[in-house]
C-alpha cells in the first residue's frame, strides 16, 4: 500500500517541477534556468527528463502507438484518417497491405471505414502518418466502437493488461483498445452491451481503488483472466 | 462612464465607514466560485460565478484550422468569441456580435496569445468560447478567469494561468472589483489580466478618468487581487483531477 | 472531422434497432431523463435550464417594449430564437443562425404560439402603439441531440415562471406572464424502418427523418414538423401522435425545480 498510495500531486501550467540535473521533457518548459509545467497533469521523471503526463485534452500521437482511425477523406494515392487528435493523419497507399493502383483507393477503404493502424514517427511540426502494414493491423468490420478519454487508456488496459483481459474473458468479446481512446469490440449483442457498460464505468470512475472488484461484480465474473500476449487487445 | 459623477450629489456607493452597497470594503473581491470540466462536448471547460456574474467558458482544440488557406504554418491560431446571452442583462441584448463583444473577444485573445505555446501546433486552431449567462459588471475579467481554467482543462500547453480583475474609482475612492451599480455611475474602470509567474500585464483597458497616482494604485490593487484569484483557479483544477491522478501515473509508469 | 459517421456506428445502431434496442438500452418509446430548473438567471424575466440526457440547454425570457403587428394591434408580440452556438458542439460555427437553428426556433415558436400559451391580449399597453414584446432565447450549451424537445420544455418552463416587468418599464406593478396552456414537444427519429423517440446525438447522425409533434393538455395537436430528407408513412405518423400525447402527459408532470 505504501509506494502505490504516494500522493500524486496534480501540476498546473506554471508550477515549478524541476530539480537539479533534470532537463525539460514533454509537457514542460524551461525558463530562467528552471523547469515548469506547461500542461495540467502529473509530474513524471524518466531518465534525466522531467515530464508532465497530461490528464485531459486531446490525444497527442506518439510514434508506435496503436490507434483506431476513421477514414474521412480519400485521395488518388492516400487516405486521410481521423485519429481523434488535433490533426488527421494521412495514410499513403504504400502503407497498406494491398497493392493499390493510382486512383483506386476507394476500392479498399472508403469514408466511414474504421481501421486498426499504427502511428509512424511524428515530426517536430506534428505531422503524423499512420500505417496498416504491420501484422494484426486491418480494416474493422462489424462490432462496435466506444470512445473514452485517452488518458483513461492505461486504466482500461490495466497493469500487465489485466483489466482488458478481465473484460474479454467475462464478456467473451474480442476487444482492441487504441491509444487514442477508441475501443473496438465484437461479440454477442448482449455481451457487447455489458462490455460497453463496463467500459463506460471504467472511464467515469474517479479512482482505481476497488475498480477491478466492481467491474468483476458488474460482469458477474469470478474467474481469473489469462495472461495477455498482446496487451492492447484481440 | 459618468464623467460628471462621483460628487456628493450622486448615489452613495460607499458609506463613511468605507463599506460599499453590497457590504464589501473598498479592497474586497466579490465571492468567486470556479468549477472546471463542466461540459461534455468541449475539450475543456469551466464555469465561474463571480458576484452576480455567471460565466461559462469552453475550449475546442487544438484542432485543424479550416479552410486550409488561412492556416498559419508556424503556429496555432487562437480565437476567442465572447458572447453575452440576450437574457444576461436587464435590458435585452440583441443576439449577434456587437462591436463591444468583438473588441472584448480580441483583447482576451491577445491576452492568451502571450501564454499559449502556439508554436507546438502549427496549422491548428484553438477556439475559446465565453458565454455570459448573467452579467453584473466585470464579465470580461470573469471570462478570462474561466477561459484560463478551460484552456488548462483542455490540455492546451501554456506558460501559466491568467487571472484577471478590475479596479476603478467611484465616489472619489479607488475600489476593487466594481459591481454593476458602481460601474454604472463610477468614474473609472480598469480591467487587468496578468501572468502571475512574470508579473507581465497581458490585458489592460481603462475607461474613465484617473490621475497617474490613482492609476498606479488601482493597478496595484488589481494585480494583488489577481494573485488571489490565481489560487482559486488552481484550486478548481486540482479539485477536478485530484482523484484520477493516482492511477493514471501508476499505469503510465507500468507502461514505461 | 467529427461529422463523418463510421460505418461501424451506423451498422451497430441499425442492428440494435432491428432487435428493438438502442445504444443506451432504452426502448423505442422511452425518452431520456429530463430535469428542469427555473429562475436561474436574475436579470431575465423568466429562465430555465433543461437537461435531457446529456443535452444541456439554457432558455431566457426577456420582456421589452415594442410596437404591435399591424394586423394584431391589441396583442403583445412573441419572438422565439434559438442559436446553435459553437460552445455546444465541435461542428457548430459562429455566425448568424443557419437553417437548422432557424428551423428549431420556428418549430418551438409554433408550438407555443398555436397552443395560445400566452394570452397576448393581456400584453397590450396602448393599442396600435405600445405592447410588451416577449423574447424567448434558447441557448444549448452541450449538444447531445434533440434540442427540439429540450428547448421547447425550457421555453415553456421559463414562460410559465416568468413575470412581466411592468415596473421597470413604468407601467405599474409587475405581474405574472399570462399563461393559459402547457404545450409539450415530442420528437421522433426514423432510422431505417424503425421509429424511436428522443434521439441521441449519434442516433440523429444516422437517422433519415425526424418528426416533432407538439400537443396540448387535451391531446390536440398544435404543431408538427417533419425534418430531414427521409419520410414517414401515414401509419407511423398516427402512432407517433398517440405516443406524443402519452409522453406529453409525463413531461407536463415533471416537477420544475
Amino acid at each position: 500500500m505504501t509506494e502505490e498510495k504516494k500522493q500524486r500531486v496534480v501540476v498546473i501550467p506554471g508550477d515549478e517541477i524541476g530539480a537539479p540535473g533534470l532537463k525539460s521533457g514533454s509537457g514542460s518548459y524551461r525558463r530562467d534556468g528552471k523547469v515548469f509545467a506547461a500542461q495540467l497533469g502529473i509530474r513524471n521523471v524518466r531518465g534525466d527528463f522531467v515530464n508532465v503526463i497530461p490528464l485531459g485534452g486531446r490525444y497527442i500521437p506518439r510514434g508506435g502507438d496503436s490507434v483506431i482511425g476513421i477514414v474521412v477523406e480519400m485521395g488518388p494515392s492516400n487516405w486521410l484518417v481521423d485519429i481523434n487528435s488535433p490533426y488527421p493523419a494521412p495514410m499513403h497507399v504504400s502503407e497498406v497491405p494491398w497493392k493499390v493502383e493510382f486512383g483506386d483507393t476507394a476500392r479498399y477503404l472508403t469514408i466511414g471505414d474504421a481501421i486498426l493502424a499504427k502511428v509512424l514517427a511524428v515530426d517536430e511540426i506534428k505531422h503524423v502518418q499512420v500505417t496498416m502494414k504491420e501484422h494484426g493491423l486491418r480494416k474493422l468490420d462489424g462490432g462496435q466502437l466506444v470512445e473514452i478519454s485517452h488518458s483513461k487508456v492505461p486504466r482500461m488496459i490495466g497493469k500487465g493488461g489485466s483489466m482488458i483481459a478481465l473484460l474479454k474473458d467475462a464478456t467473451k468479446c474480442r476487444m482492441f483498445v487504441g491509444q487514442n481512446g477508441r475501443i473496438w469490440l465484437d461479440g454477442e449483442q448482449d455481451s457487447m452491451m455489458r462490455a460497453t457498460q463496463a467500459i463506460k464505468r471504467i472511464d467515469e470512475a474517479s479512482q482505481q481503488f476497488g475498480l477491478t472488484e466492481e467491474i468483476k461484480k458488474m460482469l458477474n465474473y469470478s474467474g481469473t483472466p489469462q495472461p495477455q500476449g498482446d496487451k492492447d487487445g484481440e | 462612464m459618468n464623467e460628471m459623477g462621483g460628487g456628493s450629489t450622486d448615489i452613495k456607493l460607499i458609506d463613511e465607514k468605507g463599506i460599499r452597497l453590497d457590504g464589501r470594503r473598498v479592497d474586497q473581491l466579490r465571492p468567486i466560485k470556479i468549477e472546471a470540466g463542466v461540459l461534455k462536448n468541449a475539450d475543456g471547460s469551466a464555469y465561474v460565478e463571480w458576484g452576480k456574474n455567471k460565466v461559462l467558458a469552453a475550449v475546442y482544440g487544438p484542432r485543424e484550422d479550416h479552410p486550409r488557406h488561412i492556416q498559419d504554418p508556424t503556429r496555432a491560431v487562437v480565437e476567442v468569441i465572447y458572447n453575452m446571452c440576450s437574457f444576461s442583462v436587464e435590458e435585452r441584448v440583441r443576439p449577434g456580435p456587437g462591436r463591444r463583444s468583438v473588441e472584448i473577444s480580441k483583447v482576451i485573445a491577445d491576452a492568451f496569445r502571450n501564454v499559449i505555446f502556439t508554436e507546438q501546433f502549427p496549422r491548428a486552431k484553438i477556439d475559446v468560447y465565453i458565454e455570459i449567462l448573467q452579467a453584473n459588471a466585470g464579465t470580461r475579467c470573469a471570462g478570462v478567469v474561466a477561459a484560463s481554467v478551460a484552456l488548462a482543462d483542455a490540455g492546451v500547453p501554456m506558460m501559466d494561468l491568467v487571472p484577471a480583475c478590475a479596479a476603478g474609482k467611484a465616489n472619489n475612492q479607488l475600489i476593487l472589483d466594481l459591481a454593476k451599480e458602481e460601474d454604472n455611475v463610477g468614474q473609472a474602470d480598469l480591467p487587468t489580466a496578468i501572468v502571475p509567474k512574470t508579473g507581465e500585464i497581458v490585458l489592460l483597458q481603462l475607461d474613465g478618468h484617473l490621475t497617474p497616482d490613482e492609476f498606479d494604485r488601482c493597478l496595484q490593487m488589481s494585480m494583488n487581487a489577481c494573485m488571489q484569484i490565481y489560487e482559486l483557479q488552481k484550486d478548481a483544477l486540482r479539485r477536478r483531477y485530484a482523484t484520477s491522478a493516482n492511477d493514471v501515473v501508476e499505469t503510465e509508469e507500468a507502461k514505461q | 472531422m467529427s461529422d463523418v459517421v463510421s460505418h461501424i456506428m451506423k451498422d451497430q445502431i441499425y442492428k440494435l434497432a432491428a432487435r428493438g434496442m438502442r445504444e443506451d438500452g432504452r426502448p423505442f418509446d422511452k425518452m431520456r431523463p429530463m430535469s428542469i430548473e427555473t429562475n436561474i438567471i436574475g436579470p431575465a424575466e423568466g429562465s430555465a435550464r433543461v437537461r435531457l440526457g446529456d443535452t444541456d440547454v439554457f432558455v431566457g425570457v426577456k420582456v421589452e417594449l415594442g410596437t404591435p403587428f399591424q394586423d394584431r394591434p391589441t396583442e403583445g408580440v412573441l419572438m422565439t430564437g434559438a442559436e446553435l452556438r459553437p460552445i455546444a458542439h465541435a461542428d457548430f460555427e459562429t455566425g448568424p443562425p443557419q437553417p437548422p437553428a432557424v428551423e428549431i426556433s420556428r418549430v418551438i415558436d409554433r408550438g407555443i404560439r398555436e397552443s395560445q400559451m400566452i394570452d397576448l391580449s393581456k400584453l397590450c399597453i396602448t393599442p396600435k402603439e405600445k405592447v410588451y414584446m416577449v423574447f424567448v432565447d434558447i441557448e444549448p450549451l452541450d449538444y447531445f441531440g434533440n434540442i427540439f424537445d429540450a428547448g421547447s420544455a425550457g421555453a415553456v418552463a421559463a414562460l410559465k415562471t416568468a413575470k412581466v416587468p411592468a415596473k421597470r418599464h413604468g407601467f405599474g406593478e409587475d405581474f405574472p406572464m399570462p399563461v393559459r396552456a402547457h404545450p409539450v414537444s415530442v420528437t421522433f427519429a426514423k432510422i431505417g424502418k424503425h421509429v424511436m423517440v428522443d434521439p441521441t446525438l449519434r442516433e440523429e447522425l444516422v437517422s433519415d427523418a425526424r418528426l416533432t409533434i407538439v400537443t396540448d393538455e387535451k391531446g390536440d395537436v398544435r404543431a408538427m414538423q417533419k425534418g430531414l430528407s427521409g419520410s414517414f408513412s401515414y401509419a407511423e405518423i398516427k402512432e407517433c401522435l398517440l405516443l406524443a400525447t402519452k409522453l406529453g402527459k409525463d413531461i407536463r408532470a415533471i416537477k420544475i425545480g
